[in-house]
């Protein structure tokens, strides 16, 4: 059953590469926005399957909750902050 | 036991993969929300299933705890990403972004109003 | 502090019988029931994430859960009007496996589109108004949640007046919209 959760994880890694793409790329900023929260939502279960491969779930639980609740205070207040901001529109299209 | 769990996480797996796929796929940043915030949420509710059920594999206080633990992270999760999603789209519809639409039907549109 | 405690405690034992009457400390007219109901969520919360039940613990979990109630107790539920709130929730509580259960289907739609190898020409995303019937903001609060969960349709913009405007990735999920899961959250807030 390790063996399945360590290539879960291998494979979540790779889901999370993909993602980093639309974060890094991404034309205007909102789009880097929604690459960063996929991240951390899949960094969620990502946590709670290394402490199933350490066998200590109980303490990577915590972790885990504590970073989902971290995520959200971070994609709120990024949010709110960017739509203030000027320019959010000017960058080149991506079609 | 060991097989439903395995079931549940490749699912959870799938619908991890479409929601990156579809951040990557799909034309405008409103139609990326789709994908992103709900795949993600329906993975996460697999993916945490899973576990919660391998966990409580020898049954124990301790065991019933940590499954608890998940579940409320699940619960968090299914209040939060709708939050978070209309958190983005609120930032972008006030910033001016307009909506991605097809060409003809928008002609449509434009000639019903 | 713990004779403080025990006195809350004891007033939490009479609480359902005597409704709105007899209230010593704090004297307020409001009704206790956001109080209480935030007490018990913080209570349950603190059981889970401490997982130790000797008598030191609980006690902490007690009064801390009974300064942040009393705090923040009228943040969670602003909106009280008669109708027993346990009934509410246990109505909410049977909403919630038809809410997986469309969850579910609408996300078996959206992989079907993402993975779709002419994904460009099935999609049509558009934006929607339509004009709701509720009139509670709690009943809004869980119908816009609802609305966005179901993928293919996302909340943009909701006024308290009941005006939504929505944005569906295409023309099949954006018809089914006022329908039937506004009448079923209309079901559970008793409108």
């Amino acid at each position: 059953m390790d063996t399945v959760f360590f290539y879960s994880s291998i494979y979540l890694s790779i889901i999370m590469a993909i993602s980093l793409y639309r974060a890094v790329f991404g034309p205007t900023i909102l789009d880097r926005l929604i690459g960063v929260n996929a991240i951390g939502s899949k960094t969620t279960a990502l946590l709670v399957l290394i402490g199933l491969i350490y066998h200590r779930v109980d303490l990577f639980i915590d972790i885990a909750l504590a970073y989902a609740m971290l995520n959200f205070i971070a994609v709120l207040a990024a949010s709110r902050y960017f739509q203030k901001r000027k320019g959010l529109y000017d960058e080149t299209p991506r079609d | 036991m060991n097989i439903v769990s395995t079931i549940l996480l490749i699912c959870g797996l799938l619908f991890f993969t479409g929601g990156a796929v579809g951040i990557i796929r799909m034309p405008d940043f409103y139609s990326r929300l789709h994908p992103a915030g709900k795949l993600d949420t329906m993975g996460i509710l697999m993916t945490m299933t899973a576990v919660a059920l391998y966990n409580l594999h020898d049954f124990s206080i301790g065991t019933v705890l940590s499954s608890l633990k998940i579940i409320l992270i699940v619960a968090f999760l299914f209040i939060t990403s709708p939050t978070a999603t209309h958190a983005i789209v609120d930032a972008g519809v006030r910033a001016g972004l307009g909506p991605w639409t097809k060409e003809e039907t928008k002609e449509e549109n434009d000639l019903a109003t | 502090m713990v004779d403080r405690e025990k006195q809350y405690s004891h007033q939490k034992q009479s609480q359902p019988e005597s409704n709105q009457s007899s209230l010593k400390i704090p004297p307020t007219k409001k009704s206790r029931t956001p109080f209480l109901l935030t007490f018990f969520v913080a209570f349950a919360t603190w059981i889970v994430l401490s997982g130790k039940f000797d008598l030191f613990h609980l006690t902490l979990g007690i009064i801390s859960c009974l300064i942040v109630a009393s705090f923040s107790g009228d943040l969670m539920l602003s909106d009280t009007r008669k109708k027993g709130l346990p009934y509410q929730w246990l109505l909410f509580i049977q909403y919630l496996p038809w809410l997986l259960y469309q969850v579910f289907l609408a996300n078996i739609h959206v992989m079907y589109l993402v993975f779709h190898p002419k994904m460009m020409e099935l999609i049509d995303p558009r934006i929607i108004r339509f004009k709701s019937r509720l009139n509670r903001e709690m009943s809004h609060l869980i119908f816009a949640n609802s609305i966005t969960l179901t993928p293919g349709t996302i909340t943009v913009f909701v006024s308290i007046y009941g005006d939504y405007a929505v944005h569906a990735i295409d023309e099949k999920c954006g018809q089914s919209l006022p329908g039937e899961m506004e009448k079923r959250v209309a079901k559970i807030l008793g409108e």
